[in-house]
């Protein structure tokens, strides 16, 4: 929810088409041009490359992390949450503020069926292409063409689900 | 030093760089970290078509876009500045079983023997690639996340939610490996 300024009726109606289902919609009264954006690239850079050298992007080991054979992908994520969770938890403590001045707002997440049918589903599409979202950008980066192929149809399957939301249970 | 960072890079280095993500986006632009929306994102960029879902402006969310150019940038650069000239290193009993498959070539993060071009019009790469992919992304949308709006966005802001979502990531991957990819395997 915005919490800066009081938007105007269209604004809030976009807004709220944005949040749908969304953990990370932002709102920001700011206005940036665009090449304040490069910041988000510098960081997805380090990120992709992090991906590559820690073998993140390999179905080879997601195979292992399902199969309980290794603990990498586990540590991995462990840390990641360990100090995400420290982070916020500092952010929310000091009252931090962003770069530019603005409070820090982190959305809650509303539960609803998706969840359910949708990480299952998720779930069962990861063992078998080897990828969460991120990792599919990152293995394209890193020269395995034919992911393409799955890339395009995981945005087919975002459209997919855009066309019947509201005929499914959430 | 390059000699170092071409190795496989250990799991907290990584883990921990990840997980400074979420304050990275929160104090450079109160962005809460998340990378399936991207995909939602383009479909609203370039086939919004008549769907409610897609209608929005996307360029106030045009950030994450530049994220993920990021994360195929970055990865471009770890696999050829920083590329391992050696073989990805399997757990023995893992490599063990994807060899009784016939899945042996792990010269390269992703095994050759499913990831080429060469079976884009086979059976197995309707799976692989078309059935797999739309489930990722029918999938995160339908659970409102990923890996990284679920897992680690969701559970560094204490959300049950995204505990449900991770749990049910997990079953569904379990299940997948253990009960149908064996047979997924020999098509």
């Amino acid at each position: 929810m915005a919490q800066n300024a009081h938007p105007s009726p269209s604004d809030l109606k976009d807004l709220q088409a944005r949040e749908l289902d969304a953990i990370c919609v932002n709102e920001s009264t700011l206005k940036h041009p665009w090449w304040y954006n490069l910041k988000y690239s510098a960081w997805g850079i380090l990120f992709g490359i992090v991906f590559v050298k820690a073998e993140i992007i390999s179905w080879f080991r997601i195979q292992e992390m399902f199969r309980f054979e290794s603990f990498h992908m586990y540590g991995v994520i462990g840390t990641a949450v360990m100090v995400g969770l420290i982070s916020v938890l500092v952010i929310k403590r000091t009252k931090a503020r962003t770069i530019y001045g603005e409070a820090i707002h982190i959305p809650n997440k509303e539960f609803n069926k998706g969840q359910i049918y949708g990480g299952l589903m998720f779930g069962l599409g990861w063992a078998i292409t080897g990828a969460c979202p991120g990792p599919l950008f990152a293995q394209v980066g890193a020269g395995f063409g034919v992911v393409i192929i799955t890339f395009l149809s995981a945005v087919a399957g975002t459209y997919a689900y855009g066309v019947v939301r509201d005929k499914l249970p959430h | 030093m390059l000699d170092t960072l071409k190795h496989p890079w250990p799991w907290y280095v990584a883990g921990t760089l990840i997980g400074l993500t979420v304050p990275y986006l929160l104090l450079v632009g109160n962005k809460t970290f998340g990378i399936s929306s991207s995909l939602r994102h383009l479909c609203a960029a370039c086939i919004p078509g008549d769907v409610k879902f897609f209608k929005y402006d996307w360029k106030k969310e045009a950030w994450n876009l530049f994220f993920v150019g990021g994360i195929a940038l970055g990865a471009f650069i770890g696999a050829t500045l920083l590329a391992d000239p050696e073989p990805v290193q399997l757990a023995a009993p893992t490599a063990e079983y994807l060899a009784s498959k016939g899945i042996t070539d792990t010269s390269r993060l992703m095994p050759p023997e499913i990831f080429s071009w060469s079976n884009l019009f086979s059976l197995r790469g309707l799976v692989f690639f078309v059935i797999g992919g739309f489930m990722v992304g029918f999938g995160t949308r339908y659970a409102g996340g990923c890996t990284s709006g679920h897992a680690i966005m969701g559970l560094s802001s204490l959300q049950w939610p995204s505990l449900v979502a991770t749990v049910m990531f997990m079953v569904g991957g379990i299940a997948m490996t253990w009960f149908i990819l064996p047979y997924l395997l020999t098509l």
